[in-house]
């Protein structure tokens, strides 16, 4: 079944780019709305190269979190601001460049961690197997620190959120 | 029969899920049908009221007894239903967005129907296991696919372009992200206890050690209420609220579509009965009998334990239909504050709780 699996991944690989590409730059609409529905299913078909991994759970928290949830709130966002006058809006230049400048560094550290990553045998990317617990296992024995280190980031992420949104309390 | 076994695993493979999936999707889109008609029926006699009782194909006047006893029980009223929604004229208004207005009943039903595919409704007919995929993350696929639910019902509320369907949809995006967290908490206790996330293995845990309803009850009572606001059910259906909003996501929908988001909300009852079902009333298991709490042996075993998975789903079809009936609507200050202020605190106690016992007497 290898072309089978490879016939899924180069599908679902172009599709991510395709609809990414369609997020940023949709010739046919320049809606906010559109733009974020197009970024649920670039990460929709994100899942699916996770599942074509064996990483099903990461595939799950995928949808769960990103699709679920957060582009969620996103879309329930622009819908309460209805931004029909900043879709006739020209770029904006220090936007543009700000965001090309922050594109390129993703691309750089994401060439860098490609070059310098040793291939994984066949058999070590099987253990990955839907091990939910061999997760848990890495996550809370070996790498407690920054994981810890992000839980209070988020943490502190919340509080502020609700600190701007509680307008007395200033 | 004989030329299955001639084929190689991946055709069996794929034909045998290929019948699962079929089989399933026949019988749950039937029992949609039927649970609107136990829906009528039961808030008919709630309501001291007859409920359908008239429709009747013109053949039933041959069967003697039997006929009239059916028409009564209004068995033939979905067909009606049905052929009445199919022929309906669809009427598009002309200030809608089409594009969204077409997805949302789509992207409303899809999610419904593919959350029942992780759930074993059996153990085995044969040597095939009576589940359609038996995932090891089987429980975050469900919840992973209920939350894309939300968005037919937004893009319903955005695609239609008016007033009432907006505010629908804005009200269910609110209630469905804040009990989805509610929800996703109150099934934490039982992953601790079973060390699983298949479902499968949940319901062999619950079959070794009893039902969890028993072991959780906090999460049981949660999840359930939980369950009453993610398929926007009375006495949480703000988003369709009829006397505020009119229809509320639905409004602007007719005919074909509009029985989508029908669908897609019976669809979803379905699947949220069969959840709890699977994670609290031990699946397709009986206690005491080690017959019907084994794997089936046999072909009339595998098929009781099928029959007893739908009974304990029909249970809570009743439940969520019965309810319905008898309690009147929350304000939506009041559902915020059961969901936030209630439902989540008690959920991360009963974590904690379910973690220090188990981590203090277990060892």
């Amino acid at each position: 079944m290898p072309q089978f699996t490879d016939l899924f991944f180069y599908a679902l690989a172009g599709l991510t780019l395709l609809f990414g590409f369609l997020t940023v730059l949709n010739p046919l609409s320049r809606s906010p709305v559109t733009s974020a529905m197009f970024l649920v299913l670039t990460i929709l078909c994100m899942a699916g190269l996770f599942v074509l991994l064996h990483a099903f759970f990461l595939a799950a928290v995928q949808i769960l979190v990103y699709a679920g949830a957060v582009m969620v709130v996103f879309l329930f966002v622009i819908m309460l601001l209805d931004l029909k006058a900043d879709q006739r809006r020209h770029f904006n230049k220090i936007a543009v460049g700000l965001g090309g400048l922050s594109a390129l560094a993703i691309a750089g550290t994401l060439v860098a961690s490609i070059v310098t990553t040793i291939p994984v045998s066949q058999t070590a990317g099987r253990l990955a197997e839907g091990e939910t617990k061999a997760l848990g296992r890495l996550l809370f024995e070996s790498h407690i620190l920054p994981f810890e280190i992000l839980s209070v980031l988020l943490l502190v992420a919340m509080v502020g959120a609700i600190l701007i949104t509680k307008k007395d309390l200033r | 029969m004989e030329a299955i076994n001639y084929l190689n695993p991946t055709a069996q493979m794929i034909l045998f899920s290929a019948l699962k999936i079929g089989v399933v999707f026949g019988v749950v889109m039937t029992a949609v049908a039927y649970a609107v008609l136990v829906e009528r029926k039961v808030s008919a006699w709630i309501q001291n009221r007859v409920g359908p009782n008239r429709t009747a194909p013109f053949f039933i006047n041959y069967l003697p007894v039997i006929g009239p006893l059916l028409v009564r029980l209004g068995i033939f009223q979905p067909a009606a239903d049905g052929l009445k929604f199919l022929l309906k004229e669809d009427f598009t208004p002309s200030y809608v967005r089409k594009v969204y207005f077409w997805l949302a009943p789509a992207i409303t039903v899809i999610p419904a129907l593919l959350t029942v595919a992780v759930i074993p409704f059996g153990s085995n007919l044969g040597s095939e296991k009576m589940v359609i995929a038996d995932l090891n993350v089987g429980i975050l696929y469900t919840f992973g696919i209920v939350s894309l639910g939300v968005y037919g019902i937004v893009l319903a509320g955005y695609g239609s372009n008016s007033k009432y369907p907006f505010l629908g949809s804005i009200r269910s995006t609110a209630q469905m992200i804040s009990y989805e967290i509610a929800m996703g908490m109150s099934v934490i206790p039982i992953f601790i206890l079973t060390e699983s996330l298949n479902l499968s293995d949940i319901i062999r845990y619950q079959a070794e050690n009893g039902w969890m309803i028993l072991k959780q009850p906090l999460a049981f009572v949660i999840f359930l209420i939980a369950s009453f606001a993610e398929t926007n059910r009375l006495p949480f259906d703000l988003p369709e609220s009829e006397s505020e909003l009119v229809g509320g996501y639905h409004t602007e929908y007719s005919s074909m579509k509009f029985a989508l988001f029908f669908l897609g909300e019976y669809a979803n009852m379905i699947a949220s009965a069969a959840m709890m079902v699977t994670l609290f009333l031990g699946g397709w298991t009986l206690p005491f009998i080690d017959a019907l709490n084994l794997p089936a042996s046999s072909l009339l075993l595998g098929l009781i334990h099928i029959g007893v998975f739908f009974a304990k789903m029909a249970f809570f079809m009743i439940v969520f239909i019965w309810v319905r009936w008898m309690l009147p609507r929350f304000r939506y200050d009041q559902l915020m504050d059961l969901g936030w202020r209630r439902f989540i605190p008690l959920a991360l106690a009963n974590i904690v709780v379910t973690a220090l016992v188990v981590a203090l007497f277990n060892n």
